[in-house]
């Protein structure tokens, strides 16, 4: 059965953040859409409602709003000569599912990269020097600066409602806000969220050592908000349930907040579920694309959709697979470093200080997804490179997001793992813990990339995607550098007793306990067609009727979480799609 | 959307056949009164011998005494029957697809052929085999100390790599305190048992009560989790014990 339906305009592969923007964006200029969603519909009620979405199980441990790898899933090994492993069950990352995707569970941090993060290699060259960059790290420049951005930067921060206190307001160092973020044009839509006793202890602490702590910037309404689409934000009401749920209380900025209600009402927009797309289709020349191929669940069907535009709004990922799978762009090779699709994928190095209060109640349960504070003295533009020998940096901050007690009461070192020590622990360290992390940066290198897994297939008999990943010497140095600064603050914060967890020399990537959702690069931007597989406008440099939205674009990881970057270069693409492509379809650079 | 199809059978096992309107209208603490005893449980998906090594086994992984509940007291080996019975134990979201190579580093992830459901199954009647020939009986008529004894063994093995299944199966019934790769002749298929039964023992205790443990929400009252009252936007930044008991998602409350 296959059947062929009335051709589009715009076809969008996923409706999540990007695929949402995208739409409603191209929506407001009268464009035919049609967004193809793989996952389930999915809508604050009755899917996100209380109290039904308060259940640590199903959804904090069950990962109920996630792919299930048993329709999707990918392969991981370390290296080029290990064997790839289906990855079976959800672990180290969890793609979003359905409608909203990883948009509805995310726990809402939104920052924006340092101005020289666009600009790395260059960067890095200029002041240390290219021999400081190892032979096999492979970061480039974006081909986009922060100053083009920043009004895209500000769009994303508006409609989605960020509470943040502002560090530099056109060019004005701006107290109690992050003094090293890049200049921005105004202060954020909402005022910072209210913070715990933790975080405020670990504040005054910085302070006193001469740091500069700030409210970490939150897609967590700090009161009500309206956005440019008439969509309302309400209050958080610290309800301890954020990363992986969908928000009860219409506060998490989500596509389902912020867009999907707005969107619905324009008439030249549909969209289906349940749709998955298994292709997409290119003209016999190469040069364009024609649509895309999906299978239709309820229809049990393929269905070939015809576009004039084809938009890659999936997961990191996914877009990636659809790329390869479709012959866009020339597949990456790690021997001869040639070829682009599948290129640079990184990840995110974080770890972190647990401390140990005895006399404190910490309250965890009383949690937004983004509550805490944060320092950025050790950011990616603060540290110089050449003296401490790795490229990188991070931000730290001390909060909790949550206090939910299946994903993990926090006990002393050589508590046993079960048995009456420690029921006893858990007992005594509920509420008395909290903990000082460091989200950094993590560099891309010649043999850390995505390809089609020669073993194993998907339920359309297609080939999974195979990651190739390892911890490198230069990020586990960073983040042994963040360790001993954070441990000089913990031991000022004079806890009872802490301990850390950082990777240490030697680590391997362990694809079971979770680490972050931050997938990006494999389908990169850049300033060269030989290097990268998009333009600065996140369009194919092969197809120019071809649009990859998303983190897959990062030719290395930010030191931040991407989702604010991700929205941004969403806005500055669909822009570019309105002034100029439409006008004059063709390649925009 | 619905929820799956075993939380019926939680219900109707927990209750007991109870009218569950009028379940509802009492407090957490008498309901939990009114569940049948675990006793007089009928499992779902487990054996009568399997019940008794989960019974035995989780009230050493989480034991009654000193201060806070047990897993007995909390029910939970209703929450792992009812889990095994349903998508968690037939590994319904699962990738299931071979080649397998449960022999695969741990650091690649479960590579294992059996489901959850599967791997209890095919783990219990090993270790209760090895129990008996080592000491006599099936674990759960050791003493509390051999069970642990045990329980720590199957903490430390099996190895994480290159122990193929032959010669696994030629170590079957080894004794418990040898080198921990052959311990109890799990095979590779099987060597996520123990940390399987360790978390499914610390959800059932933490879980929501509408999953058949946690009864009473005794292990929230114990740590001084709220569960799902679900707003504190008046206690932020106060540092000072929360004065509300937990709640749980059908409205009980203690």
């Amino acid at each position: 059965m296959a059947r062929t339906d009335t051709k589009r305009d715009v076809v969008i592969v996923g409706l999540g953040w990007t695929g949402a923007i995208a739409g409603i964006e191209l929506a407001k200029e009268g464009l035919d859409i049609l967004a193809l969603e793989r996952g389930p519909d999915r809508s604050t009620v009755p899917d996100f409602k209380y109290p039904d979405v308060i259940d640590e199980l199903r959804f904090g441990i069950r990962y109920g709003y996630m792919q299930r790898p048993k329709k999707s899933t990918l392969t991981i090994r370390r290296s080029l000569d290990e064997e790839a492993m289906p990855y079976r069950r959800l672990g180290s990352f969890l793609p979003g599912d359905g409608v909203g995707g990883a948009g509805i569970h995310w726990n809402g941090q939104t920052w924006r990269p340092q101005a020289q993060e666009y600009r790395l290699r260059s960067y890095v060259e200029e002041t240390f020097g290219a021999d400081a960059i190892p032979e096999d790290m492979t970061i480039q420049d974006w081909g986009v600066t922060a100053e083009e951005l920043e009004p895209y930067y500000d769009r994303f921060e508006y409609m989605a409602g960020i509470s943040g206190q502002a560090g530099v307001v056109n060019g004005e160092t701006i107290e109690g806000g992050n003094p090293f973020e890049p200049n921005r044009s105004r202060d954020y839509p909402l005022p910072p969220l209210a913070q715990q006793p933790d975080s405020l202890h670990f504040a005054d602490v910085a302070r006193q050592m001469g740091y500069h702590p700030f409210p970490r910037p939150a897609a967590n309404a700090s009161a009500p908000h309206v956005n440019e689409y008439g969509m309302q934000l309400g209050p958080c009401n610290y309800c301890g349930f954020c990363a992986r749920y969908g928000c009860l209380n219409y506060s998490k900025s989500s596509p389902q907040t912020c867009v999907l209600d707005a969107l619905k009402r324009y008439e030249n927009f549909k969209y289906r579920v349940n749709s998955e797309v298994l292709r997409v289709n290119l003209a016999e020349d190469g040069q364009t694309a024609t649509g895309v191929t999906y299978w239709d669940a309820e229809a049990e069907e393929e269905v070939t959709q015809p576009a004039d535009i084809v938009i890659l709004a999936a997961y990191s990922i996914h877009n990636v697979h659809l790329m390869l799978l479709s012959g866009i762009g020339e597949p990456y090779n790690p021997q001869t470093g040639t070829g682009t699709t599948g290129k640079n994928y990184s990840y995110q190095m974080n770890g972190g200080t647990t401390m140990f209060f005895n006399d404190r109640q910490f309250n965890p349960f009383v949690a937004a997804g983004s509550s805490g504070m944060s320092i950025n003295d050790f950011g990616m533009e603060q540290i110089d490179y050449a003296a401490e020998g790795f490229i990188g940096g991070s931000y730290m901050t001390c909060g909790h997001s949550n206090g939910q007690p299946i994903r993990g009461i926090a006990v002393p070192e050589g508590t046993p793992n079960w048995g009456a020590g420690w029921k006893q622990a858990v007992g005594e360290h509920y509420g008395h813990s909290t903990s000082l992390g460091s989200h950094g940066s993590n560099m891309s290198y010649r043999d850390c990339y995505l390809d089609l897994d020669p073993t194993y297939t998907d339920p359309h008999g297609r080939p999974l995607l195979r990651l190739t990943f390892d911890w490198k010497d230069n990020d586990i140095c960073m983040t042994q550098f963040m360790r001993q600064r954070i441990e000089e603050i913990v031991e000022a914060m004079e806890p009872d007793s802490w301990q850390s967890s950082y990777k240490e020399d030697g680590a391997t990537y362990d694809v079971r306990p979770y680490q972050t959702t931050h997938n990006v690069g494999g389908a990169i931007m850049g300033e060269n067609p030989q290097t990268s597989s998009i333009n600065r406008f996140q369009q194919a440099w092969g197809q120019h009727n071809v649009f990859v939205l998303g983190a897959s674009s990062f030719p290395q990881n930010i030191q931040y979480n991407p989702t604010g970057a991700v929205g941004a270069l969403a806005y500055w693409t669909t822009d570019a799609i309105v002034n100029q492509y439409l006008p004059n379809p063709g390649p925009l650079v | 959307m619905s929820h799956p199809t075993y939380l019926n059978t939680t219900r109707r096992g927990f209750l007991g056949g109870t009218a569950a309107a009028s379940a509802l209208a009492l407090g957490a603490r008498a309901r939990a009164q009114d569940a049948p005893a675990l006793e007089e449980y009928t499992p779902e998906y487990l054996s009568a011998a399997e019940w008794a090594f989960v019974m035995a086994a989780t009230a050493r992984i989480i034991p009654s005494d000193g201060d806070g509940p047990g897993a007995i007291e909390t029910r939970v080996p209703v929450f792992i029957d009812l889990q095994l019975a349903g998508d968690f134990g037939n590994a319904a979201d699962l990738y299931m697809e071979g080649p397998f190579k449960p022999d695969a580093p741990d650091t690649l992830g479960p590579q294992s052929p059996l489901t959850p459901a599967e791997i209890y199954r095919g783990a219990i009647e090993r270790i209760d085999a090895a129990c008996t020939d080592d000491y006599g009986s099936v674990f759960a008529d050791l003493a509390p100390t051999q069970q642990d004894e045990v329980l720590s063994a199957l903490e430390e093995g099996p190895s994480t790599s290159g122990n193929t299944s032959d010669m696994a199966e030629d170590a079957g019934g080894a004794a418990p305190n040898t080198d921990g790769s052959t311990a109890f002749g799990l095979t590779p298929e099987l060597k996520e048992f123990f940390s399987l039964l360790v978390q499914n023992t610390k959800e059932g205790y933490f879980a929501d009560p509408m999953y058949g443990g946690n009864a009473g929400m005794a292990a929230w009252s114990y740590i001084g989790f709220p569960g799902a009252r679900g707003s504190y936007a008046e206690w932020v930044g106060r540092e000072e014990d929360y004065p509300l008991g937990p709640v749980s998602i059908s409205g009980e409350r203690a």
